[in-house]
């Protein structure tokens, strides 16, 4: 085609769309009255020639019509003129435009949030440099394990390791709790970040242990706590009781490499014994000494090989260091979710999935609604056609109407989802710790949104158009709306089955998903969570160490003991069972075991160093034998206690496990004082695992948790703690809480699961509703003059009801059963997510027919009694 | 008037481009044109004629002036451009090469084959 014609025409559109329309015009008459000049010429008298002009020329108007479409660009006009007439129609019925966009904007928003989380956890790259080329060991490992991977691997340009730390800053006068990453020197280097402020900590920082007094804060910490005061750079701040000097600030928008946690400085490793207490640089034993390794891989170097080259040197090192260095296999991810990644993945997709059915059923529903719509309008449709319209331009004028409702209808839905992101995004679910979900919503979201309004506005757009097609102008306006009330299966009605059987299925999910949570919440823990509350100390930070922080672990568990009302009190180094995924294993041997090497172990328990009345603060019931008392110290013989499961493993039993030997990894033996209870240690989702407890007076001391029972008003009993601890030494950092708040954490991914999918469930429900509603009432609308007939010439009321609404309920049964199989074979995915989720479990089963029967009743309720109230009379009457 | 023909789809564009080729015209002029140069054998629906035109028009093929008519009334004329005389010279040939062959193969009898 001629460009520069075409372009012409265009634009001679847009500037004077009304000037061509004129010019068509002229050129028509023009055209009828040199044909009137010649026929009257022929004889006929001038009147009689015009009428004969006209009738030669054909329909004046489609001709008009066509040839403005010949001359291109009037599209915009015709899309306006489209708009307007469907904004027309559409203000004639507003209940079903109202219901049409709630509708969407329901199933629209629940997509743009899932996407959204979806975008901001999984999609959305980290901000660093190169994000595509990050790669991270996401296991905990010990620091000399790090420095041996980071000098002798072969595969990356560098590698990099944090860990994260807890401690107080104090600018002045103060303190005030927080976390960060003890990073390595070349951290930001491999990130390939620059500072937005001052400069990072460099390798050549690092000189030794606590050599490196240096903090970079990141960017929102300086904006929340210094209020960008560029003088922060420079000055002194105190970690715990420790100097340090704020010597840059990290870019805005970099939160650290974990995307749930946004850490609030950034400190060498070097530095960690300051804020930890103890030297874990050089203990190859500790594993909690790296959280996270980081690195970019040379050129040429594919992950399979560097984990190979890694695993040698984790094997070199395994036969150096037997005691100290578990055998391993090293992976690499990219870093962002750490080892919750791969749930987190599978979740979040599933959530989509559901969604998108979500928005499928809404489609079904809408798609219906339209059908019904076009077969009602089945008379302006024919009226149209007879006038000369084409087809083309009704189904187009349908379809714009459909794209108009799902437009309202997205960017309803985007304005909810913005508004529930945004209120993510600030919601720190936990107050104790730095969790957060870094959702903001972006254009990514806005575009999802209104490419999904179109798709469905086109799908549910497209479900009437055949019938258009189809429908002859003739039989419509012979016959009148009516038309056939076939026997026949209707798109209408596939559309409604399948949307209640999305409906089912989306029911059966939540259903399962709801009762694995409620049935989580109730299993046993091995202890008694209500009425607990923990103390979380840090005696490092307050400077205690060695037989000083263990006098003062005494003091701090017996001055708790004697608060009024507190029934028992006891202590546990490192979290109690369940808080923070933090439990620990350790390997153990039988008491004839020569070879130490972890191969060779007879159990991995849980392992918990704990205070005499621990068990009894915990309500963790004592088996068999006897718990610790004050005297299991360094000078006693060495002890400890089992769970029920490790002493069934080892031994067979509770009764003979008494008295029995074991081995711990450094050869140490120690005899088995006692059984208790099993429990959960790790995380609620685990399988039953071996635990064992050994007496706190006999370890090395560590980080310390206090759990306190009391029956009396938690805050009453917490505001004594506080002033015991005050009382003891007001410098000791303690964080306090009820032992529910703390566990929140450990059932935050099943209470997430729950409630997304309960929502999605209940969505799912009200569309469901909405969808056979508006298929009953129709029904009902449609054979109102039928119903009558039947009610006069004396059907019974059940008899009404069976024509009236036989078929909905048939469909609802059909659509039912297949959602609820589909439900059953799709909930298996979340068995994995939701604790104890089996669909194979009769209450779910039973919840689910109830919840669909209870949906169509309710359904079914309003054009039920619109039946019955028939009055054949006035009716008849009325036609 | 003689029988007519119904004319082919899609060689309406032809038989326009053919009669404007013979000198400007106006619409009604192409019209009769056509009767004229067809000795009358080929019917043509009036308005149909205004669609096609116009997208001529459009594809750069034909273009139009206003200017008045023989009998002193306002008409816009239609005439060749370059590109429309291009693309007459191929579309006559590929007309002929079809009505030949199609000839040919209608005149086919048994024996030849």
């Amino acid at each position: 085609m001629n460009l520069v014609a075409w372009f012409q025409s265009v634009s001679s559109k847009f500037l004077g769309g009304a000037a061509a329309a004129e010019e068509i015009d002229a050129e028509l008459r023009e055209h009828l009255a040199l044909r009137a000049d010649d026929l009257e010429r022929s004889g006929l008298t001038r009147e009689e020639a015009h009428r004969q002009a006209r009738i030669e020329f054909g329909s004046l108007g489609k001709f008009r019509e066509d040839s403005y479409e010949a001359l291109g660009g009037n599209t915009m006009d015709m899309l306006i003129q489209d708009v307007r007439f469907g904004l027309r129609v559409l203000r004639k019925s507003p209940g079903f435009v109202v219901a049409a966009i709630v509708t969407l904007a329901l199933a629209i928003g629940a997509n743009a949030v899932v996407f959204g989380i979806l975008n901001a956890l999984v999609l959305r790259p980290l901000p660093v440099a190169n994000p595509k080329t990050l790669w991270a060991l996401e296991n905990f490992d010990s620091c000399p394990n790090y420095a041996d991977l980071r000098d002798r691997n072969r595969s990356f340009a560098s590698l990099a390791a944090w860990k994260m730390e807890f401690t107080a800053m104090n600018t002045g006068n103060d303190p005030e709790g927080v976390w960060g990453y003890a990073a390595s020197g070349n951290y930001f280097d491999v990130l390939g970040l620059k500072p937005s402020l001052g400069r990072f900590f460099q390798p050549s920082d690092e000189r030794g242990p606590n050599s490196a007094a240096y903090i970079v804060l990141s960017w929102s910490y300086w904006h929340s706590r210094f209020h960008e005061d560029a003088g922060a750079v420079g000055r002194k701040v105190q970690l715990g009781k420790q100097p340090f000097t704020i010597i840059g600030v990290a870019p805005k928008g970099f939160s650290g490499t974990l995307l749930f946690g946004a850490p609030q400085f950034f400190m060498p490793i070097v530095n960690q014994e300051q804020i930890d207490g103890q030297d874990l640089l050089h203990a190859r034993g500790n594993v909690q000494g790296v959280f996270e390794m980081l690195g970019r891989l040379k050129p040429g170097v594919t992950r399979a090989q560097a984990a190979a080259d890694l695993n040698g040197i984790n094997a070199y090192l395994e036969k150096t260091y037997p005691k100290e260095v578990p055998h391993h296999d090293y992976a690499l991810a990219h870093p962002g979710l750490y080892v919750f990644g791969g749930p987190a993945k599978a979740f979040l997709a599933g959530l989509m999935l559901l969604a998108g059915l979500i928005l499928l059923a809404a489609c079904a529903n809408l798609g219906s609604l339209f059908a019904a719509r076009a077969a009602d309008r089945g008379r302006e449709v024919a009226l149209r056609l007879a006038l000369g319209s084409s087809r083309k331009r009704i189904v187009r004028q349908l379809l714009t109407e459909a794209a108009l409702v799902a437009l309202a209808g997205g960017a309803a839905g985007l304005a909810i989802s913005i508004v529930l992101l945004r209120r993510l995004s600030v919601w720190q679910p936990f107050p104790s710790a730095p969790i957060q979900i870094p959702v903001t919503p972006d254009a990514k979201i806005c575009i999802v949104a209104v490419a999904l309004a179109l798709v469905s506005g086109f799908l549910f757009g497209i479900v009437p158009v055949r019938q258009v097609l189809r429908s002859s102008p003739y039989e419509v306006v012979k016959a009148g709306a009516t038309g056939r009330m076939g026997r026949r299966i209707t798109l209408r009605d596939v559309l409604l089955t399948v949307q209640i059987a999305i409906c089912g299925v989306l029911v059966t999910a939540s259903l399962v998903a709801v009762r694995g949570l409620v049935r989580s919440l109730h299993s046993p823990f091995g202890f008694q969570p209500r009425n607990a509350m923990i103390v979380d100390v840090d005696l490092a930070g307050a400077g205690y160490k060695g037989d000083r922080a263990l006098a003062m672990e005494k003091r701090l568990v017996e001055a708790m003991r004697a608060i009024p009302g507190v029934q028992a009190a006891g202590m546990v180094t490192n979290y109690p069972p369940l808080i923070y995924a933090a439990a620990a294993q350790t390997h153990i041997f039988r008491d004839d075991a020569r070879d130490l090497r972890t191969e060779y172990a007879a159990a991995a328990p849980y392992r918990y160093d704990v205070s005499p009345g621990y068990l009894a603060a915990m309500e963790t019931a004592l088996l068999a034998g006897r718990d610790f008392t004050w005297h299991d110290d360094a000078s006693a013989p060495r002890v400890a206690l089992v769970n029920e499961f490790l002493a069934r493993k080892l031994f067979g039993g509770d009764a003979h496990a008494v008295g029995r030997w074991l081995k711990l990894q450094d050869g140490t033996l120690v005899q088995i004082a006692g059984v208790v209870e099993d429990g959960k240690y790790f995380s609620v989702t685990e399988d039953q695992e071996a635990a064992m407890f050994l007496p706190y007076l006999q370890s090395p001391p560590r980080a310390t948790d206090l759990v306190v029972r009391s029956n009396r008003d938690p805050q009453q009993v917490m505001r004594s703690m506080h002033s015991q601890l005050r009382q003891l030494d007001a410098g000791i950092p303690a964080d306090m809480g009820s032992y529910d708040s703390y566990l929140a954490l450990a059932l935050f991914p099943g209470r997430v699961a729950a409630v997304a999918l309960g929502i999605l469930g209940l969505m799912g429900a009200v569309l469901s509703i909405t969808g056979i509603f508006g298929m009953a009432a129709y029904s009902v609308s449609r054979r109102l003059r039928e119903l009558g007939i039947r009610i006069a010439l004396g059907a019974q009321r059940n008899e009404v009801l069976e024509a009236a609404l036989g078929r909905a309920v048939k469909l609802l049964g059909i659509g039912s059963a297949a959602g609820l199989v589909l439900g059953i074979l799709a909930s298996r995915v979340l068995a994995s997510i939701v604790y104890q989720a089996t669909p194979r479990d009769p209450i779910v089963l039973g919840g689910v027919v109830l919840t669909m029967a209870v949906l169509g009743l309710v359904a079914t309720w309003i054009p039920a009694q619109r039946a019955l109230s028939i009055d054949p009379l006035v009716l008849l009457r009325e036609e | 008037m003689a029988e007519q023909a119904q004319i082919l789809p899609g060689t309406l564009d032809l038989l326009i481009l053919k009669a404007v080729s013979l000198g400007p015209l106006h619409g009604y002029g192409v019209l009769l044109r056509i009767g004229q140069i067809s000795g009358s054998a080929l019917l043509i629906e009036q308005g149909a004629l205004y669609p096609a035109l116009f997208r001529l028009v459009r594809q750069g093929l034909l273009k139009a002036s206003w200017g008045t008519s023989e009998n002193n009334r306002k008409a816009k004329f239609y005439e060749l451009t370059v590109a429309g005389r291009k693309r007459l010279r191929e579309e006559t040939a590929d007309w002929n090469r079809l009505a030949g062959a199609i000839a040919t193969a209608l005149a086919a009898r048994a024996g030849e084959v």
